[in-house]
Order: C-alpha cells, then sequence, then structure tokens
C-alpha cells in the first residue's frame, strides 16, 4: 500500500505541475463577469479550527463553539490530570496498602450537580443560536436550492426565475489559482449584506448543501422543501461541498457562493435573465 | 459487589473436583463440539475467534480507506461505488461483526454464567443458533462488498439505498446480512436477560450482581426494544426494493425521513449496546488493579441504566439537518446534553476507584485507563455536537468521525481489549506475554491518536465524511491521519503476534492469577475453568 501511495504523491505532483502549465496556457480566456476580487472563504492547509467567519450565523457558531471548546479543553485536562496523579500517587509501590473507601456521598453528589450546572451554562447560548439560525422573518432574496446527482441548480423565484446549474471544474480544466474539488463553472451568486433564504430540495438522493465559512448546512431531501437563511458580511467568494452521502460522484459536486454588492447583484440578475432567455430554446431540447 | 464466598469444604473439594471434571468431561468430538455447541464457553470462544476476523476484515478496509485518503486524487480507489461500498462495509463489519460480537456474544457468554455462578445459559441451544446466524450474515455482506453495490454508507438512507439508485443485489444481501445479524443478537439478548434473572447463585441479589452483569442486562434490554425497530426499517426498504411499497419513495407518499427516525431510533441505542459492556469490563479491570472495591457501585449501576433509558430518546441528534422542526432540535437537543450527567458519574467514580488504592500498570490496567482518557475526550466532543447550532457546521464532517471513533474504535475496542488482557488467561489457561501486551498497548495508543485528533481539525475546517477525494488543503492533516493508521495496522499485528505467544505458552496458570484484587465468581474456577463449572452451587455471603 506505501509504495501505491508513493506513486500516487509523484503522480499527483506531475498532475499539479501540468494544471499549472495548462492554467497559464489557458490564461487568456476571461470569466463572463469581472467581479471585485473580496474576500475567500475556503479551507486552509494545516486549518485547526473553524473556517473564518464571514456571516453573522458563522459568528455565532464561532462564539459558541469557542466556549464549549473552552469548558471541555479543561475538563479533559482535568481528568487527564486526575488520572496520571493517580498512577503515580497510588502506584502499588508508592502506596502498597490500599484503602477500602467505596462511598462519599458529597462527592457523588458534586460530581453529579456540577456537570448539570455545566449544561445549563452551555444549553442558555446554545438554545439561542439554534432559533437564530432557524429561519429569518425579512428575507431579502429567496434562493431555490435544488440537488441533483451530481451538480446543483439554483433558483431565484424573485428574479425572474433565473435558473442556474453549477458543476464542478474538471483537473484538466482547472485554471491557475482556482481550488480543486470546489471550484464549480456557476456560482450562486448573491448580495452582500442581505438576508437569503434557503429552500433546499432534492430530485433523486439525499444531499447537504453546506457552506463552511457561512456556518449554513441543511440536507436537501426529495419530497420535502427545508427552509434555513444565511448571510455573507462581505465581498468575496465562499466555498463548500455536498455533505450528505449521494452516490459515486458525492465529492465532486461543490458549492461556491459569490457575494457582490447590490449593484453587481442587479446587473448579474438583469444579465442572466438575458442570456437564459436567448439559451432557453437549446435547453428544453437538451431535456 | 459480590464478593466470593467459600462454601464449606469449597478450596479442597474443587481442585478434587478439577481432576475428576477432566475424566468426567464427556467433551465431544470437533464437529459436535464446535458446530453443534451448546457450552456457554465453547459458544463464547466462537463469537471472540468471529470478532477477530471481522475485525481484521474491517481494518484492512480502514488500511485501504486511509491510503486512498493519504493524499488527494483518488490514487487507491478510483471508483466512487467501490469507495461508498468499502466505507459502507467498514462500518457495518465493525459495528456487527467485530465489537458486538466480541463484547457481547464473546465475553458476555464466557463470563455471565462464571460471574453469576451458573452452570450455563437459560436456552444453550439458542445460543447456539445465536453464533450461527452469523457467519451467514457475514458472508452477506461480504458478497455485498465484492459486488460492489452497497454504496449506501452504513446508515443505509434511502433513496439512495432504494432500488433505483442501488439496483443491484448486493445491497439485498446487506440488507438481510443485517436482518440475520438482528435475529442474532435478539435471541442472545432474550438468552441474558433469561439468565441473569433466573439463574444467579443463591445470595446474588440484583444489588450484588458484578457491573460486567449489569452491563449486559442493560445492553440485552437496549437490543431487544432497538433491534426489531431497525428490522422493521429494513423489511419496510427491502419491499420498497423489491415489491414496489413506497414507505420512503416521496413519489409515492412516502418519506425518506421515516427511515431517518427508524434508523437512528435503533442506532442511538446501537451506539450504548456497543460501549455499555465495555463500561462493565472497565469496572472490573479497575478495581482489580487498584486492589479496591468499585467506588460508588450504586450509581454506576444507576448511570448505566440511565444512559439506557435516555439514550432512546436522543436519536434525532443525528436528524438536526433533516428539516425536523426548531422545537424539535431544542428538545433533543437538552435531552442529549443530559446523556453527558450519567457518563461524568461513571468517568468520575472510575477515578475514584484508583484513588486511594494500590495500582498495579499491568496490560489490562493500561487498556483500562487508555479507555478512560480516550472515552473522556470523545465524550465532551460529543457535547459539542449535541449543540444543534454548532452541529449546522460540523454535521457529517470528519469531526463527526473523530467523535465517534474515540468512543468507538479507542473507547469501545480499547474495553476489548482490557477484557481479553484480563481473562485469556481464565479463558486459555495460557498467559498473553506482558512485554509484548504493552508493546501493543503503546503502539496503538499512539497510532489511533495519530490517525484520530487530527480528523477533529479536518472536520472543524469542513471536511465531508465518505469522500474518496478531496481539496488540497485538507492533505496535510489527511497525510498525518494515515500514518496513524499504518501504526495502528502494526499495533493489530503485534496483537496477533501476542496471540500467537499467548496460546503456545506452556506455562500453567493459576486459578485467581491476579490476586486479592480480583473478587468475582469466574476467579474461583480454574484456568481455564472445566467443561462444565458449577456443578456444585456456589453461595454469596
Amino acid at each position: 500500500m506505501p509504495r501505491a501511495s508513493w506513486g500516487g504523491r509523484s503522480m499527483w505532483i506531475i498532475k499539479r505541475l501540468l494544471a499549472v502549465v495548462a492554467g497559464i496556457v489557458f490564461s487568456l480566456s476571461a470569466a463572463p463577469f469581472a467581479w471585485a476580487q473580496g474576500v475567500v472563504g475556503a479551507p486552509q492547509p494545516w486549518e485547526m479550527g473553524m473556517q473564518h467567519s464571514y456571516g453573522p450565523i458563522k459568528d455565532r457558531v464561532i462564539s459558541l463553539h469557542n466556549l464549549v471548546l473552552v469548558i471541555i479543553t479543561v475538563i479533559t485536562v482535568f481528568v487527564g490530570a486526575l488520572l496520571i496523579w493517580v498512577v503515580i500517587r497510588y502506584n502499588a509501590k508508592r502506596n502498597p496498602i490500599p484503602s477500602q473507601t467505596s462511598h462519599n456521598t458529597i462527592l457523588e453528589i458534586a460530581w453529579t450537580v456540577i456537570p448539570v450546572l455545566i449544561l445549563v451554562v452551555i444549553a442558555i447560548p446554545s438554545f439561542r443560536l439554534i432559533y437564530y439560525q432557524d429561519r429569518t422573518p425579512d428575507p431579502d432574496v429567496t434562493i431555490k436550492v435544488v440537488a441533483h446527482q451530481w451538480y446543483w441548480e439554483y433558483v431565484y423565484p424573485d428574479q425572474g426565475n433565473i435558473d442556474i446549474e453549477s458543476r464542478y471544474v474538471h483537473d484538466e480544466d482547472l485554471k491557475p489559482g482556482q481550488l480543486r474539488l470546489l471550484e464549480v463553472d456557476n456560482q450562486m451568486v448573491i448580495p452582500v449584506g442581505k438576508k437569503i433564504r434557503i429552500l433546499t430540495s432534492s430530485t433523486d438522493v439525499i444531499h447537504a448543501f453546506f457552506i463552511p465559512a457561512l456556518g449554513v448546512q441543511r440536507y436537501a431531501i426529495p419530497g420535502r422543501t427545508i427552509e434555513t437563511w444565511m448571510q455573507a458580511d462581505q465581498i468575496g467568494i465562499f466555498y463548500g461541498q455536498c455533505n450528505q452521502i449521494c452516490g459515486k460522484d458525492h465529492s465532486r459536486m461543490p458549492i461556491a457562493v459569490r457575494a457582490v454588492s447590490d449593484a453587481d447583484f442587479k446587473t448579474w440578475v438583469e444579465q442572466t435573465k438575458k442570456s437564459a432567455s436567448a439559451a432557453q430554446l437549446p435547453k428544453i431540447a437538451s431535456r | 459487589m459480590a464478593t466470593t464466598s467459600d462454601t464449606p469444604g469449597h478450596g479442597h473439594d474443587h481442585a478434587a473436583h478439577g481432576h475428576d471434571d477432566h475424566g468426567h468431561d464427556h467433551k465431544p468430538g470437533f464437529v459436535a463440539r464446535w458446530f453443534f455447541s451448546t457450552n456457554h464457553k465453547d459458544i463464547g470462544t466462537l463469537y471472540l475467534i468471529f470478532a477477530v476476523v471481522g475485525g481484521l476484515l474491517g481494518g484492512i478496509l480502514s488500511e485501504i480507506m486511509r491510503a486512498q485518503l493519504q493524499f488527494p486524487n483518488n490514487h487507491v480507489v478510483t471508483d466512487g461505488q467501490q469507495w461508498n461500498t468499502i466505507i459502507t462495509s467498514h462500518g457495518l463489519l465493525m459495528i456487527f461483526f467485530s465489537v458486538m460480537p466480541a463484547l457481547i456474544g464473546g465475553f458476555g457468554n464466557w463470563f455471565i454464567p462464571l460471574m453469576i455462578g451458573a452452570p450455563d445459559m437459560a436456552f444453550p441451544r439458542l445460543n447456539n443458533i445465536s453464533f450461527w446466524l452469523l457467519p451467514p450474515a457475514f458472508v452477506l455482506i461480504c458478497v455485498g462488498l465484492v459486488l460492489g453495490e452497497s454504496g449506501s454508507g452504513w446508515t443505509l438512507y434511502p433513496p439512495l439505498s432504494n432500488s433505483t439508485y442501488e439496483s443491484g443485489m448486493g445491497m439485498d444481501c446487506t440488507l438481510f446480512a443485517l436482518h440475520l445479524a438482528g435475529a442474532s443478537s435478539l435471541l442472545g439478548s432474550m438468552n441474558f436477560i433469561v439468565t441473569i434473572f433466573n439463574m444467579r447463585a443463591p445470595g446474588m441479589t440484583l444489588h450484588k450482581m458484578p457491573l460486567f452483569i449489569w452491563s449486559e442486562l442493560v445492553t440485552a434490554f437496549l437490543l431487544v426494544l432497538a433491534v426489531p425497530v431497525l428490522a422493521g426499517a429494513i423489511t419496510m426498504l427491502i419491499c420498497d426494493r423489491n415489491f414496489g411499497t413506497a414507505f420512503f419513495d416521496p413519489t409515492g407518499g412516502g418519506d425518506p425521513v421515516l427511515f431517518q427516525h427508524l434508523f437512528w431510533f435503533f442506532g442511538h441505542p446501537e451506539v450504548y449496546i456497543m460501549i455499555l459492556p465495555g463500561f462493565g469490563i472497565v469496572s472490573h479491570v479497575i478495581s482489580t488493579f487498584s486492589r479496591k472495591p468499585i467506588f460508588g457501585y450504586l450509581g454506576m449501576v444507576y448511570a448505566m441504566v440511565g444512559i439506557g433509558v435516555v439514550g432512546f430518546v436522543v436519536w434525532a441528534h443525528h436528524m438536526y439537518l433533516s428539516g425536523i422542526d426548531v422545537d424539535t432540535r431544542a428538545y433533543f437537543m437538552g435531552a442529549t446534553l443530559v446523556i453527558a450527567v450519567p457518563t461524568g458519574i461513571k468517568i468520575f467514580s472510575w477515578i475514584a476507584t484508583m484513588w486511594g488504592g494500590s495500582i498495579d500498570l499491568k496490560t489490562p490496567m493500561l487498556w483500562a485507563i487508555g479507555f478512560l482518557f480516550l472515552f473522556t475526550l470523545g465524550g465532551v466532543t460529543g457535547v459539542v455536537l449535541a449543540n444543534a447550532g454548532i452541529d449546522e457546521a460540523v454535521h457529517n464532517t470528519y469531526y463527526v468521525i473523530a467523535h465517534f471513533h474515540y468512543v468507538l474504535s479507542l473507547g469501545a475496542v480499547f474495553s476489548i481489549f482490557a477484557g481479553f488482557y484480563y481473562w485469556i488467561g481464565k479463558m486459555s489457561g495460557h498467559q498473553y506475554p506482558e512485554f509484548w501486551g504493552k508493546v501493543h498497548f503503546w503502539l496503538t495508543f499512539v497510532g489511533v491518536n495519530l490517525t484520530f485528533f487530527p480528523q477533529h481539525f479536518l472536520g472543524l475546517s469542513g471536511m465531508p465524511r465518505r469522500y474518496p477525494d478531496y481539496p488540497a488543503a485538507f492533505a496535510g492533516w489527511n497525510y498525518v491521519s494515515s500514518v496513524g493508521a499504518y501504526i495502528s495496522g502494526v499495533a493489530f499485528l503485534v496483537f496477533l503476534y501476542v496471540c500467537f505467544r499467548t496460546f503456545t505458552s506452556k506455562a500453567p496458570v493459576a486459578d485467581n492469577y491476579w490476586g486479592e484484587g480480583a473478587t468475582t465468581l469466574e476467579w474461583t474456577q480454574t484456568s481455564p475453568p472445566a467443561f462444565h463449572t458449577y456443578l456444585e452451587m456456589p453461595r454469596i455471603s
């Protein structure tokens, strides 16, 4: 097995080099829209914590996670330290005569009640968070996210029913700087700072719509529509991936959400509508 | 805690009996003994061998998976469907064909009668069929694996597992395998319940029962209540696949989320089914090697009962993102957090048992202490995941993988090895080599931590589970994790060497080779025990 892996490693390096060369060759081909660069919400190499937050939901998720992380770290270190202390102090060599104590009511009450109190400390902000995350009362834009084996379809019912399909960029088509298995051909475009209502559903199996940088995730289940919401606080692009096993290309249906200014969003809507009506006939024919 | 009391003249008589038994043991011939076996010890041995085989196959699949994930780019398993079948089989093999047979069928069969002073299980023939349902189930799982047609994940969620998206008969084989394994568990657990309630030695009241017996009793109840629900769900799925029903098919008025409810109503108690017997084993090991009675015995018992009860009302925390109502999520979140309380009671009681003791760090104790720490670590990440709000950012990521491998692959498996080293001398009459036992422990400890700790980072960073290939950013920690998996693989080879050394060792083994710390009834028997034990009923003072 390790030999195969090392072979795989060199293959991988060669492929990356080829991709860079190919990227330079194709770099002349221009993107259809020239967006302001903005931030990039994507996983980082050797990252040890949650992805950076670019929205109000993720801000709150991270702050709750920070609280819980401190608590669980203290508990784990406490238990670890107790174990080390006990093993050293009550080693058979140092303590040849064992005590026969097997009860201590106060101690037993303490280690029942204290955990309960700790859980209450966690539960209060936690309840607040799930009600905040659940749905938004006043959405600015609604997007229907329809999952398919193995691509995403984004429908904007209040923007003239724009309907775009979003597929991953194959390795050989990657341009330099593009992220393998995260880049898509058509990104979901949203206005920055606005509340986006997300309605997920699926036409085949269960998928999950997951964007770590915005702290949003919901299953996409055939036969039902699930509502949630998200908001990006900065202009930029936020990557996610399908997060529920959906067949052989489960790892090949990433999500890319681009947050743009209000004006850019309107322009994008108009242009997309135009190109959609132009492409209407062949699209229907192809179905 | 049950303490041994000697019936008058027990010591002397016993030795005489031992010799006597050899003459009158009436051990049947090979086929009758191992294939038609009704002896709880032989059936326990069969279960343990079966668990090693299941664990070996599941482990080989793990190594293939880690080799694949060592680098991005699909270099080992290039076909996504084949990959999905491997992850499905890995999960099912480890749960149904390794951990459960070892902890319940193996140690349960061996030590329930020995610890309660019963000559055998209540229904010896039922015991035989409980075991022999498993090998055909194992074959069916392997058929699904070889055909590459059971790529639904071990959770079997339709529609991915229905006939439209998984049309081959491999998927049906996998479902039937679960039916057989489920029937096996059901029969076995009924046998356990009847045996424990009716065949305890005079004087052994429920509140004097050893904790291992309590743990197996609670586990058996969980199985009896949970497995039929799985059987129902699987039957409905089989009907959907083959007979045109639409229980889980939205186009026919069914609901895929119904399956999730049914599956997790079984699936969540299932995780306690896997860990509770481990709790029992660890309690005995810690008490023995601290030479102290267990601290807070009643608290320990009712913590297990509490975990068992609460374990039935938390299932939808696996479904926070399935579109269940926010109030429902709030309930399941609260209920799930509550489980931390009885679990905490157990952890602290184990530490209190060691406190003031006279601790001997023999191999079984190392595994038990390792269990304590790693189970705590896996438990606290469970508290993180219980928060539906945080779950939204880590659901189905490697954080979840890390969490449940810490409690199962490190928790349950460490308790299995604790039990193995604790009892192998008793079961086989051959003692394990202490040095190699410790090598096995330390290699495993380093290996599994290196494998699973970095997976927390991958999960927080958003790496989805069940991916055969991933973006380059995840490459670093995946590499570390794979190195850890190879070390764990080497550790398993060391375990096989330990087995070899154990079974070839000629040194005689005393009845109670752990000394005064080991107080339960099995230590009054010879090592190995006679083919038929407790011809004379022991009495508990």
